[in-house]
């Protein structure tokens, strides 16, 4: 369909390779699949045959009806207020963790831009390698080593209990906060910024008068987001040990108790629900 | 510490002007409850009991093992739980497809397609209650987290990968419904009119107007929850269903340490693969 002006030979080849990508890409795809579906020992017939059959009647008919006596519930809702007060701690934790990183992984900030004008290239560099380099790689591990994982390590630390859920929402959320909020600030209007800068502001007025009023709303508006996360985290953190409700599921499970399971996931739900809309109404007031 | 709390607790400041100190004072007693709730001993952790815990259990994770032996259980670990990741992500796919199928209302009973000829009444109101049912089972999929399947999982097929793979399958089929169901109903409703005009059938119209437009983000989402999973697989092992999480809980548990920083690199390792994978992926399909 390409015109004559595309003939070149250049775009032949382009296309070509074009054609061929598909193809290899698919090749490649299906090949990983089939081997992972021998890695992970995926036998669909031990879905369906009768001992299968039989423990998941066998659950079900212990789900119901769902336990819901004083004595449990009132174990529950302490439970629940657990929950929550890991998912907001851990969250202020985040921030704490976030943001000084997230500002020194800021390309704008600490090597380029309108601030660093006047430095010559290898200062730039000196200071691109040092803080910036640092800061970025801090993220990247926080970040990918799942919360369940810090959760585990800091519970062999500094022992059970909500607070190694604490600090583990802290890390992982803090890598997470960190690379969205340098995100955040490398993508903001840099015209603002030079015209404080032109006006003789010095670095901190840009960064205070400029840049952070800005992108307020943006980094408040991503923080919320993910103290939606944390409390989903926070309670299911509890399954190595990290209180919230997750150790209650996690015991109920254990003693087959699947009536306390199904009333523990029906709370879980009314919290993660009553999160959802008290941060989307502060989003959508903040405008972020 | 007092900066950045008041950052999160500054959130009406810039626009609101109409009650900007009463969010902050809810979210700083919301703050301060929290950390009261969780006996969070702060002076003890910035002082020098908890903070030295911490220190000497990092301490004890250093150097890695990098024995064979352990390189190998690594790598075999890593390779299981791509393995899961991956599988459980297609398995997830095909559990959305359907579903969010059945409860796009514009595909069931309204909409376009449905302008030319009118339901009857016993017509429209099954279809509606297929679409309810359809929702309520994806709530349900998404509600119970990824590790409570695998546990389920691991009482009903036993232990290893693939109660792990189910788990993910069956979290991510529902999150992944709701999505591409979403999408269904928002795409452009402009080529299906034209395709109308042009006397396509129904079919037609779903399969040439509303699948083509969705498909693209039906990948970006599909390889947006493959990059949450690579993370979930890593960890379902606590229950028992295997790859790299499986390792992990038997080395702390034995506190293998050095061992278990062989491990979490591999964790890291992995989960830094599959996100430059999958966007590198996206970069060229989407």
């Amino acid at each position: 369909m390409a015109g004559p002006a595309d003939r070149s030979p250049a775009s032949t080849d382009r296309r070509a390779g074009r054609r061929t990508f598909p193809v290899l890409l698919g090749a490649a795809l299906a090949l990983t699949f089939v081997g992972s579906l021998r890695v992970a020992e995926v036998d669909p017939r031990l879905l369906v045959d009768r001992k299968a059959a039989a423990s998941v009647a066998r659950f079900v008919a212990d789900a119901l009806p769902p336990r819901v006596d004083g004595e449990f519930l009132s174990l529950l809702g302490v439970a629940a207020v657990e929950t929550v007060q890991i998912s907001i701690a851990g969250t202020v934790i985040a921030v704490l963790v976030g943001a000084p990183l997230g500002l020194m992984a800021t390309a704008s900030l600490t090597w380029s831009g309108v601030l660093h004008e006047r430095a010559t290239r290898a200062t730039r560099l000196l200071l691109a390698m040092a803080p910036y380099g640092v800061a970025r790689a801090l993220l990247s591990v926080f970040r990918a080593i799942p919360e369940y994982v810090w959760a585990f390590m800091f519970v062999r630390a500094v022992g059970l209990g909500p607070f190694p859920a604490v600090l583990a929402i802290g890390v992982a959320y803090g890598g997470m906060l960190g690379k969205v909020y340098s995100e955040i600030l490398e993508t903001a209007d840099p015209r603002p910024l030079e015209a404080l800068h032109a006006a003789g502001a010095g670095k901190a007025g840009v960064v205070v008068y400029g840049l952070l009023p800005a992108a307020l709303p943006h980094l408040v508006s991503y923080t919320l987001y993910r103290w939606e996360c944390a409390i989903r985290a926070s309670a299911i953190l509890g399954f190595v040990g990290a209180g919230g409700l997750g150790q209650q599921i996690e015991l109920s499970m254990r003693m087959f108790r699947f009536d306390e399971v199904v009333t523990l996931l029906l709370v879980l739900l009314a919290l993660v629900g009553a999160v959802d809309v008290v941060s989307g109404r502060v989003r959508a007031r903040i405008g972020g | 510490m007092a900066r950045a709390v008041t950052g999160t607790a500054a959130v009406e400041r810039p626009r609101g002007g109409r009650v900007p100190w009463v969010g902050a004072a809810v979210a700083l007693a919301l703050v301060v409850w929290s950390w009261r709730g969780i006996q969070a001993d702060i002076p003890g952790l910035l002082g020098g009991e908890g903070l030295r815990q911490i220190a000497t259990y990092a301490v004890r994770l250093f150097p890695p093992d990098l024995s064979q032996a352990a390189l190998r259980d690594a790598a075999v670990g890593a390779v299981e739980t791509f393995a899961i990741s991956l599988v459980g992500s297609v398995l997830a796919v095909c559990v959305a497809l359907p579903l969010a199928l059945v409860t796009t209302r514009t595909i069931l009973y309204r909409g376009i397609l449905h302008e030319g000829h009118r339901l009857g009444a016993a017509e429209k109101a099954l279809r509606i209650a297929v679409c309810a049912a359809g929702r309520a089972v994806l709530a349900v999929l998404r509600t119970i987290p990824e590790i409570v399947w695998a546990l389920l999982f691991v009482l009903i097929v036993g232990l290893g990968p693939f109660p792990g793979v189910l788990a993910l399958g069956f979290h991510t089929g529902g999150v992944l419904g709701k999505l591409f169901g979403e999408a269904l109903e928002d795409v452009d409703q402009r080529p299906l009119e034209a395709l109308q005009s042009t006397g396509a059938g129904r079919l037609g119209i779903v399969v040439y107007g509303i699948l083509p437009q969705a498909l693209p983000q039906f990948v970006s989402y599909a390889l947006y929850r493959w990059e949450v999973n690579i993370r979930a697989a890593a960890v379902m092992g606590f229950v028992g269903a295997g790859g790299l999480g499986q390792r992990v809980h038997v080395a702390i548990s034995l506190f293998h340490e050095q061992q278990l920083l062989t491990l979490v690199l591999a964790v890291y390792v992995m989960v830094t693969l599959v996100d430059a994978l999958s966007a590198w992926l996206r970069s060229r399909l989407v």
